[in-house]
């Protein structure tokens, strides 16, 4: 194509453009001759074919030209074309799918120019479609790829545009363009347009309008580069917020897992004062029941497969208490009052749960699936997503902790559990059964361990040893916050958790961790109590 | 072996040496070291493989690994058994000496790597084109030695010192000591920290010029082991019968008694704490050309805890007890891990429970009550 015709190509498009804002759209099967121009026919064949589909105001072509920018469509000898997706064929002139596959298939070779005008086609016919979602999309694919071709297109539908969220989009695309303009006051209205941006691409944009070649600007203006300078900084200003933002948020994310992990070690260790070793094992063993759970519905209620969750949690519940009622009272009550001992039978514990799990389901990680309302996410600002999963998880773990803090300061067995903490000869004196409150104390750890493990199967791998990657982080969080407080707990979390991830940032993954337990080491140093110290009498026993 | 027990931790006699120990005692520590430095040495080298005296290379380094093991359960009975302090974090000591001998190791490589370069193979395959300033004389023996005892003791004193004065005692302790093993195995699992990541350091060729696969050089170490193991025992037994060991025992059954009674615990427990770090890096020295290899698993914190059981199993408290815990669990394992490797987890977890609930005395409290 010469650019003679290149720029017949952007009269083109803004007919098109108009056109489709203007009429209703025609589903018409596209015409074999149309098919075959634009499969087999030199370059201006190609380009009145595609003349043809525009005048056509022919959205039914979009598939067509979608296979040709995917490379799905293929070619049978000189005259046929078919698209051939996930091994099946369709005829694009009339729809109907090829059965069976023909052999001999070749690939239509479609070379980058062409490429990029089919691209700018779509966008356009899509940025005219009824549908918002369709529109919607468009104009984010557009803000990172639209070049000066596109530009009447886009002006078109921003006359048309009603929705306010496509226009702001579409404005700041339009923006990023017309920075290359040759008029003064479009450049001057651009780089302000550009100011709102929240998107990575428009900085470069504009650093690019403050280059130095040398000792002089590239760009002569000082008026632009003033106004490029302070659209800039609102730019960047937006980037850190945004960047912060989606830190803090992983922080959090991050802490409310930690929360989950350490959440039952806050009651068995916290509270009671035992050791647990196999905390991580009773997390694990709470993914487990996760997997089958979901594995039922999968076979017996296909249906309501989204729903397992509402099933698994207490059953994740349910079993980890009952495994950790049954560690309690046929091994841990008789080491009570020896921490060192406790810890070593735990230990052993822990590696007898991890090598029944992986006798009865392999010592592969198996998968534990999604329910769909999950997938996906929430965008805030242009490239900071917050996942539903983690939101979730956040929520989750926040309705956990109430519970538990509910339990713990307004039920009876609350109660108990915490006069057998303080003073167990009393509180047996006075009636309470603290045999049987530190069985269920124990059990409702453990049966928040399983919580957490059913959490934890939502956005991590469920394997055998799940939990040996959890229990030093957990007993980290419980140390640091301090023994026998949630609030301690919630604080250290969440504080290590955000503490972590911005650490992360700055220096890499590992070291961050090996940043936080130094920390951490040298942190006991100050206070050997935690963050919130027990007081009085009870510090010492 | 009953007389094992009672005369390695009988009453002490009135001369220095039978103070330490009394006559029969040095008889046994004479009887095993003629088994160790001569019977084994001519039934693995001189005695013809056909000979049913002869003791295979298998057995060899079978023995010379679990004689590492037991200097390790031994420095760990010094700290726990006798102090009270369980420390989770002994690998990393043990692999601390270790790695300061595969330094060494992997220098006296050579040309013969993969890349024939000056480099070892995973510095070259970083694109390294030297070696970093930590690396700087480690060609030399005696520097790498030096290396065995001087970074587990600097860094067993600087943590003890600062966790030792700030009372961190009791579950506290062994916590912190499990985080720091599990930060410094992430620390090594990093390709950039120049101890070669995942793998390590392996396929060593030579020690001192020597072929380290000939097997005069194979039962070189482990005589050097057998020596070293017996060599501790000793120098335990000094310790725990002189009145520095009484105070440490005072210290594990009743800290703040002898506090009130004049001693500050804090030196008291940093010495052995340090002492007990050395004594595992220089196992963890003589462990790792014996099995050609060392890489960061030896420090996670499922090691360490074993180490402790170990102690557990043969006796805490007693300085035999942990050499006999070794053996007993090192030896199962090998014989479980080919005939049964599903099960060993639960006969170790079993083990776990069974000695911490029933056996508090180990081994050698079974005998000692038989005896009675």
């Amino acid at each position: 194509m010469t650019r003679q015709s290149a720029r017949g190509w952007n009269a083109a498009c803004v007919l098109l453009a108009a056109a489709l804002a203007w009429w209703p759209v025609a589903a018409a099967a596209v015409a074999p001759d149309t098919v075959r121009a634009l499969a087999f026919g030199d370059a201006d064949a190609k380009d009145n074919a595609l003349a043809t589909l525009i005048d056509g105001k022919d959205l039914g072509a979009i598939p067509l030209l979608q296979a040709f920018l995917d490379g799905d469509v293929k070619a049978i000898g000189e005259d046929r074309v078919l698209i051939v997706k996930d091994g099946k064929a369709t005829d694009p002139t009339s729809g109907a799918a090829v059965t069976p596959l023909p052999e001999n298939l070749d690939d239509v070779v479609v070379n980058n120019r062409l490429r990029r005008t089919i691209g700018t086609v779509i966008a356009a016919m899509k940025l005219a479609s009824p549908d918002r979602a369709t529109r919607a999309n468009a104009a984010k694919e557009l803000s990172g790829s639209a070049d000066e071709a596109m530009l009447p297109a886009i002006s078109a539908a921003l006359a048309k545009e009603a929705d306010p969220e496509i226009r702001a989009s579409l404005t700041l695309t339009q923006a990023s363009i017309q920075l290359a303009s040759g008029d003064k006051a479009t450049r001057l209205a651009a780089i302000r347009a550009l100011a709102q941006s929240d998107a990575g691409a428009t900085r470069t944009l504009l650093v690019a309008v403050l280059e130095r070649k040398g000792n002089a600007f590239v760009e002569p203006d000082a008026e632009i580069r003033g106004e490029a300078q302070r659209s800039l900084t609102a730019v960047e200003r937006r980037l850190a917020l945004g960047d912060a933002a989606a830190r803090v948020f992983t922080g959090i994310s991050l802490g409310s897992i930690l929360l989950l992990a350490a959440l039952g070690l806050a009651i068995t260790y916290g509270l009671m004062g035992v050791i647990n070793m196999a905390h991580g094992e009773l997390i694990m063993i709470g993914a487990y029941a996760t997997y089958v759970v979901q594995n039922l519905f999968r076979q017996h209620f296909p249906g309501a497969f989204d729903l397992y969750l509402v099933v698994a949690l207490p059953v994740a519940f349910g079993v980890s208490a009952a495994v950790g009622m049954l560690l309690e009272r046929t091994v841990i009550r008789f080491l009570y009052g020896r921490p060192l001992e406790t810890l070593l039978a735990t230990w052993g514990l822990s590696l007898i749960l991890i090598q029944a799990v992986r006798t009865i389901f392999g010592a592969q990680n198996v998968q534990v699936e999604n329910p769909a309302w999950m997938a996906g996410g929430v965008e805030i600002m242009t490239g900071v997503v917050l996942p539903h999963s983690r939101i979730v998880i956040i929520a989750f773990a926040a309705i956990v902790l109430l519970l538990v803090w509910a339990l713990l300061t307004r039920t009876r067995l609350g109660l108990f559990v915490r006069a057998v903490t303080q003073n167990r000869a009393m509180a047996s004196a006075l009636g309470v059964p603290t045999v049987r409150v530190d069985m269920l104390a124990f059990g409702l750890g453990s049966g928040v361990a399983g919580l957490a493990g059913c959490a934890l199967s939502q956005i991590g791998n469920v394997g055998p040893d799940l939990g040996q990657s959890y229990i030093v982080d957990s007993f980290m969080v419980v140390v640091l916050g301090g023994v026998g407080q949630l609030a301690g707990t919630v604080y250290a979390a969440m504080g290590l958790g955000i503490f972590d991830k911005f650490l992360e940032a700055w220096s890499g993954a590992v070291l961050a961790k090996i940043a936080v337990l130094v920390f951490i080491i040298i942190f006991i140093q100050k206070r050997p109590q935690g963050l919130f110290a027990m007081k009085g009498r009870m510090a010492e026993a | 072996m009953a007389v094992a027990f009672a005369v390695l931790d009988g009453r002490p006699g009135p001369t220095p040496l039978t103070r330490l120990l009394p006559r029969a005692g040095w008889m046994f520590y004479a009887a095993a070291a003629l088994a160790l430095f001569v019977v084994f040495p001519v039934c693995n080298l001189l005695v013809p493989v056909t000979s049913p005296l002869h003791i295979s290379d298998f057995v060899v380094t079978l023995l010379g690994k679990i004689m590492c093991y037991a200097i390790v359960a031994l420095a760990m009975d010094l700290i726990w058994g006798y102090t009270g302090i369980l420390s989770l974090g002994h690998g990393l000591f043990f692999a601390l000496g270790g790695y300061a001998m595969g330094m060494y190791l992997m220098r006296s490589i050579g040309h013969e790597g993969v890349y024939e370069s000056d480099l070892p193979d995973f510095m070259v395959f970083l694109d390294w084109k030297q070696y970093p300033w930590y690396w700087s004389f480690t060609d030399h023996f005696w520097y790498a030695a030096l290396l065995v005892v001087l970074v587990p003791g600097l860094i067993a004193f600087v943590f003890g010192y600062f966790a030792f004065r700030s009372r961190i005692r009791g579950v506290y302790f062994s916590i912190i000591t499990q985080a720091l093993t599990y930060a410094a195995m992430l620390l090594f699992f990093r390709n950039d920290t120049g101890f070669g990541g995942n793998n390590g350091f392996t396929d060593f060729k030579r020690i001192l010029g020597y072929s380290i696969t000939a097997p005069g050089t194979r039962m070189t170490l482990f005589v050097v082991t057998g020596a070293a193991l017996l060599g501790f025992l000793v120098l335990g037994r000094a310790i725990v019968t002189s009145k520095l060991g009484r105070v440490l025992t005072a210290i594990r059954d009743a800290e703040t008694r002898v506090m009130f009674s004049g001693y500050n615990p804090v030196y008291f427990k940093l010495f052995i704490w340090t002492v007990s770090a050395v004594i595992c890096g220089i196992a963890g020295a003589l462990y790792v050309p014996q099995v050609g290899i060392i890489n960061p698993s030896e420090m996670s914190p499922a090691n360490s805890i074993e180490i402790a059981i170990w102690a557990a199993v043969g006796g805490r408290g007693t300085l035999v007890g942990p050499v006999i815990g070794a053996g007993v669990v090192n030896l199962g394992k090998s014989w479980f891990t080919q005939a049964f490797p599903e099960f060993w987890l639960f006969v170790l977890g079993l083990v776990f429970i069974l000695v911490t609930l029933f056996l508090p005395q180990g081994i050698v409290g079974l005998w000692r009550r038989r005896g009675r």
